[in-house]
């Protein structure tokens, strides 16, 4: 079908994403996007042993994405795009163009502020996202599919935290 | 020795550390506690609000001061899963059972006599060994 999904999720693949989104997309891949992973073999086999057998998981930097995205789209089956941070989206809207972002989790760290329950966001952070949806992307904070999207001038007036 | 309950935990019963989504770790730690009173032998580990590099970091660290060298998880693919499996990249004599269920844990916190990674895989076998399915046919 096409890519279903594009999140922002600093925990990449994890619970929320196989099984909570997974589940009622029928997501069969996922695409993972990350510069770190995308390099090392022992990090991909970790991520891959997360997922059920039937599931995908293609691995990519910021720059191979771009030109494999067109791919995945055209795809039958159902996907999900990851990025582990905003940068790395921010890198794909531009080279690939991206309608709406999913921000899905990013979590408390040191420079970071709540605004929500699972996202987290340093004066930068928010930035990028101001950033993301001053070129027309539509940003939402959401992290099951059960929950309620949170729009960015929500999330950035600190949401239902 | 639980105060509420009475048993006396041995030197040798096997300890573990417990660490998934939600309320996972407190509630089967409390569940344990309530059929056993061995609830003592295992620390529930909250990751609540925290990344990936933190999740890693407060398990490795648990792990660490409590001298433990067993974790149970709830999922595979959770984020303590991930960080275990990380975490047992470097520690050799660890060993990480996912998809841990109540009869696992009993299993393992009786399992005296025993070296806790030996008493985690038995008390993984009896984890999947204990779901069953009841009425309806599919």
């Amino acid at each position: 079908m096409t890519l279903a999904l594009y999140r922002i999720d600093d925990r990449l693949i994890h619970g929320q994403v196989v099984v909570g989104w997974g589940q009622p997309l029928d997501i069969e891949f996922i695409v993972l996007v990350d510069d770190s992973v995308a390099t090392s073999d022992w990090e991909q086999e970790l991520y891959r042993m997360g997922v059920p057998p039937e599931m995908e998981v293609y691995f990519h930097t910021a720059s191979d994405a771009i030109t494999a995205i067109p791919k995945y789209r055209a795809d039958p089956r159902h996907g999900i795009l990851l990025t582990g941070d905003i940068a790395t989206m921010q890198a794909l809207v531009d080279g690939a163009g991206i309608e709406a972002v999913n921000v899905g989790g990013i979590h408390s760290r040191d420079g970071r502020v709540q605004r929500l329950r699972y996202v987290f966001l340093s004066p930068v952070e928010e930035k990028q996202l101001r950033s993301l949806a001053a070129r027309g992307v539509k940003v939402t904070a959401q992290d099951v599919p059960g929950a309620r999207p949170v729009a960015l001038d929500d999330l950035l007036a600190g949401g239902d935290s | 020795m639980n105060s509420e309950s009475g048993v006396v935990a041995s030197e040798n019963a096997p300890r573990a550390l417990v660490a998934g989504h939600g309320e996972f770790a407190n509630g089967l730690v409390s569940a344990v506690q309530q059929i056993t009173g061995r609830g003592d032998q295992l620390i529930p580990v909250s990751v609540k609000d925290l990344c990936v590099e933190d999740i890693e970091n407060l398990l490795r660290q648990r792990m660490l001061d409590s001298n433990v060298r067993v974790i149970f998880t709830d999922l595979q693919a959770g984020s303590c899963t991930m960080a275990a499996r990380r975490i047992l990249r470097g520690m050799d004599d660890a060993v990480l059972i996912a998809g841990a269920n109540l009869p696992t844990l009993l299993d393992f916190v009786f399992a005296e006599g025993r070296t806790a990674p030996e008493a985690a895989r038995h008390a993984a076998e009896r984890g999947r060994a204990a779901i069953s399915a009841h009425g309806a046919s599919a």
